[in-house]
């Protein structure tokens, strides 16, 4: 692999410029004669606009304009969109309601959009925002998906009947209802997973620079996937057609699915910008306005049951689910709760049918969308959640229930479209166990009770699917983009070289990652590999990074154009060595022929490929090759995280004693940076099971909307977590990879839930697992609402 | 309007600014040292976090006004000679950040808690002072490793 090759720990890159104040993100760059953005937004949950009073604000110190939803409507800007088609049941097409950048008539969430007001500093359009009056007839709001679906709620779009979006399927309903006929036992589970927050720890900013001369817009912005960005805010949006927009997402402070969208913001900004002839605009989220206005997460309820036989193997699965989908459809929001959720229903085991049904909601709530995991954490919470309770229900150890229904013959067909390439399930459960000290549990739950203390162990074996997709394939299911990803490599004269990719780094490492892709190629120094991304104007075309594809999906594409790249440095160091080219071999910076002492240097074939005076006949000068790559079929990370807790009894409190991952990925590049991910992933979903809530009182207010209000996982929360990986290559693309970005937020709830309800003996228990409730469970206080917002 | 005199990063500047104003966006704005992040409203995140005469402070709940007379060093300040300080080189060997936005006042949170502590910091007090800190990419597993190694790396 050599020292900077493909399983080197190589220290990152990009870290120099972070760990001396020189990133670079969108809210640091200043341009000259640039104005300030600031939006003022409905503090109703639910209401008409019955009329803006703009002419105090417009009459302020600095103001440039006030602008309207029906201004921006009247410019021909188009409706905000979701990117994925789904039809219900009976073939109807998704009820999905307008959504303007600006809110025209009606407003559906607190924080919903009303006017942009622009001026010359941030104090001057904060102030005239705070002075522009609404006039609203505030509606009942509804903020609970199950409510919204009761007769009688408060309609939010004419086009989706008692709010609901879909109704869908997925599995076969009869043959699931015939295996439940014939069971020996039938486990059910009630679960809510709860409505989270993304927080990236950089808020969302837009900088917009209009060149009037031109009529060309650039726009910094902080997103996942800048080139996507462009295609939609062109193509559905109108802001200017894609040749006179430039895109680029610079340093970027987090994602975590929240970056993915395209929101009001940046349209607002773009095309006040046009339309008022201002050269420059920027607006940066405050925190409040991230909690406001980010897209959330999960926010599903649903009832399962889960059939075995008479062995304690499973032969059936149901699923009802109700996913809130908050006031409007976001880009993905389609996706999230049924093909990214659903499909993954069948989790590490052997399941003869499954049937699922997914209704969606709107509610007058932030709009929710994919945020860390995307539908399959809430598989794998319901899944692994449903598994440990059959197992106590069933008398059996929950590794062994687990053992017991193992897939272990690959590839493996679900019943859910999903077809799974290949896995080691008893691995990664063998090497947690053995991490975790499964066997001397029972010791040290002894101990513990000796100091008056409740300890529990969890597990979850989690299984879940990345790379997203052949395109074809999410075509056929609705998607409206493909899901390749591109990349050129340029090898310069001097034979330094660059990567271009549409992978979009905003934390994962990408700029040392890649680079040891070239490094194991050619035997080249990270350093003369510089990676290039986040800016249309560089790179043709990108999907971005979501779904844990920059590896799978985008290093496909780098292997692809190295694969060219190599075989025409070959074929030119062939002609100038006079040898075959079958026999050249490229290593450690040089080009030799085997089984000689006949050599080039490296630089000397690329100086060689960009002179042009000596090619073979007919080959074009130049090193530069560019391919697209499309995956064959998903990827399947999976592995097995167990979680130790020991809870105090008079106060609710929990501590996690112990958390071990055991993971199996694939093929890693860099082991640094994927136990990084995962350790990160992990707290993400230790914050879930135990910290975070999005909560909306009964009139639709986010009182959950600061730091003070909604708890982050801080590092006193969290232990230090014990890390191991088992590995079996992904079949399906070059580099054998599976992805890590996504596995630590997926498997790490259901392993602390199980772990927490091991140690207090209930299993009516609703996420977070905050001191107060656990003490209500201790205590006997089963009646937590699962539909519940808080 | 009030005149303020502040040395950042050794270098004496003084400006006229609304009483209004705090220290991170004298900072951010007017000196063009953005590697002080904003990342809440509330003083709960710690991506502003510098030091005011040798003592941590969150740049978001101080005025520039309540600054003057100080001595405020930011992320920029830190490295010596063009030499990293020991802390920074710590975060990069152990891998303690990733998106990088609360990078710069995880950094200057280490070296206050060597200035309290000591050099010879265990994970307990580490991440008990981490309290005014969120990250929300590491977990926070490395950045306690890269703390205690940028506090080892200090005593030498």
């Amino acid at each position: 692999m050599g020292v900077e090759g493909i399983g080197a720990r190589v220290v990152r890159k990009e870290d120099k410029r972070f760990i001396t104040g020189k990133g670079r993100y969108t809210d640091d760059h200043k341009v000259a004669g640039m104005m300030h953005a600031a939006f003022v937004r409905s503090p109703h949950a639910h209401a008409k606009i019955k009329g803006i009073n703009k002419s105090a604000a417009e009459a302020m110190s600095g103001v440039e304009a006030v602008l309207d939803g029906k201004q921006l409507t009247g410019d021909a800007i188009g409706n905000i969109i979701c990117g994925w088609m789904v039809h219900s049941k009976d073939g109807s097409p998704m009820n999905m309601g307008a959504w303007s950048a600006l809110a025209t008539e009606t407003v559906r969430y607190v924080g919903d959009a009303v006017c942009i007001v622009i001026a010359e500093t941030l104090e001057e359009a904060k102030a005239a925002a705070e002075a522009v009056e609404v006039n609203y007839d505030v509606l009942d709001a509804v903020v609970k998906a199950t409510d919204a679906l009761k007769d009688g709620a408060p309609q939010l779009h004419p086009e989706a009947k008692n709010n609901l979006i879909f109704d869908w399927e997925i599995g076969e309903e009869e043959a699931t209802d015939a295996a439940f006929n014939k069971a020996a036992k039938v486990v059910e589970l009630d679960i809510r997973n709860n409505r989270l927050v993304p927080n990236p720890m950089e808020p969302r900013a837009a900088l917009v620079q209009y060149d009037t001369a031109e009529d060309h817009l650039t726009l910094h912005t902080t997103s996942q996937n800048p080139h996507v960005a462009r295609l939609v805010l062109s193509a559905f949006y109108n802001v200017a057609p894609e040749h006179k927009l430039r895109v680029i997402a610079p340093d970027v402070g987090g994602g975590f699915g929240a970056k993915i969208y395209i929101y009001p913001e940046e349209i607002a900004c773009l095309w006040a910008a046009k339309r008022l002839g201002v050269s420059a605009i920027k607006w940066t989220a405050d925190r409040t306005e991230a909690f406001l206005t980010d897209a959330h997460g999960r926010d599903h309820v649903s009832k399962a049951k889960m059939a075995f036989d008479k062995d304690n193997k499973i032969i059936g699965f149901k699923i009802e689910t109700v996913a809130n989908l908050g006031a409007y459809m976001s880009l993905f929001s389609s996706a999230t709760p049924t093909y990214l959720y659903a499909t993954l229903l069948s989790g590490q085991y052997n399941i003869p049918t499954i049937h699922a049904n997914v209704k969606t909601v709107y509610t007058n709530t932030v709009p929710v969308d994919a945020y860390r995991g995307a539908g399959r954490p809430e598989a794998t919470f319901l899944v692994e959640r449903m598994m440990t309770k059959a197992a106590r229900e069933l008398g059996e150890d929950p590794a062994e229930l687990r053992r017991k229904n193992f897939i272990r013959s690959f590839p493996h067909q679900t019943p859910v479209i999903m077809n799974y390439d290949t896995g080691d399930f008893d691995a990664s459960l063998d090497a947690a166990m053995e991490a975790a000290d499964y066997k001397g549990f029972a010791k040290r739950r002894d101990e513990a009770e000796s100091r008056g203390k409740k300890r529990g162990i969890g597990m979850s074996c989690y299984i879940e699917a990345c790379g997203i997709a052949p395109s074809a394939a999410v075509g056929s299911l609705g998607a409206g983009v493909g899901l390749w990803e591109s990349a050129e490599v340029r090898v310069n004269p001097v034979g330094t070289v660059e990567i271009l990719t549409g992978s979009h780094s905003h934390g994962q490492g990408h700029e040392t990652t890649f680079a040891q892709l070239v490094s194991d190629r050619f035997g080249l120094p990270g350093e003369n590999v510089q990676i290039v991304h986040g800016d249309t104007d560089k790179v043709q075309f990108g999907m971005g990074t979501y779904g844990s594809r920059s590896g799978a999906v985008g290093m496909s594409a780098i292997v692809k154009a190295l694969d060219k790249v190599e075989a025409k440095a070959k074929k030119i160091a062939a002609h100038l060595l006079e040898a075959a080219e079958g026999d050249i071999e490229i290593k450690d910076g040089e080009v030799l022929v085997k089984g000689t002492d006949k050599k080039l240097a490296w630089h000397e074939v690329c100086l060689g490929a960009y002179t042009g005076h000596n090619l073979p006949e007919g080959m074009e000068p130049g090193l530069k090759e560019g391919a697209f790559y499309d995956p064959a079929n998903f990827t399947f990370p999976a592995g097995c995280y167990i979680c130790e807790v020991e809870i105090d009894p008079d106060t609710g409190t929990t501590e996690i004693v112990q958390f071990v991952a055991a993971d199996d990925f694939g093929q890693i590049i860099n082991p640094m940076i994927v136990e990084g991910q995962v350790h990160g992933g992990v707290a993400q979903g230790i914050g879930q099971a135990m910290m975070e809530n999005a909560v909306y009182d009964d009139e639709g207010q986010l009182i959950s909307a600061s730091y003070m209000d909604y708890q982050m996982p801080r590092a006193g929360d969290l232990p230090s977590f014990q890390v191991s990986h088992q590995t079996t290559p992904c079949t399906t693309n070059p580099l054998g990879i599976k992805g890590c970005g996504e596995a630590g937020a997926i498997g790490s709830p259901p392993a602390v839930i199980n772990a927490i309800t091991d140690a207090i003996g209930t299993e009516r228990f609703v996420m977070p697992a905050t001191p107060h409730r656990v003490w209500q469970a201790i205590n006997g206080g089963e009646g937590h609402d699962i539909a519940g917002a808080t | 309007m009030s005149k303020v005199n502040i040395t950042v990063n050794g270098k004496a500047t003084s400006a006229t600014v609304e009483d209004r104003l705090l220290l991170v966006d004298y900072l951010r704005e007017g000196r063009n040292l953005t590697g002080t992040h904003v990342g809440c409203d509330t003083s709960q995140c710690g991506a502003c976090l510098v030091m005011v005469d040798g003592k941590a402070v969150k740049a978001c709940t101080m005025l520039a006004v309540q600054a003057d007379g100080t001595e405020v060093q930011t992320i920029e300040g830190i490295a010596t000679d063009g030499n990293l300080h020991p802390m920074q080189e710590a975060f990069r060997e152990n891998h303690g950040l990733q998106c990088g936005f609360c990078t710069p006042g995880m950094i200057m949170t280490g070296i206050d808690m060597v200035n309290r502590h000591g050099t010879d910091l265990d994970e307990k007090t580490i991440r008990e002072d981490l309290e005014g800190n969120i990250c929300r990419c590491t977990g926070y597993h490395n950045i306690v490793k890269s703390i205690a190694a940028g506090a080892k790396a200090m005593a030498n």
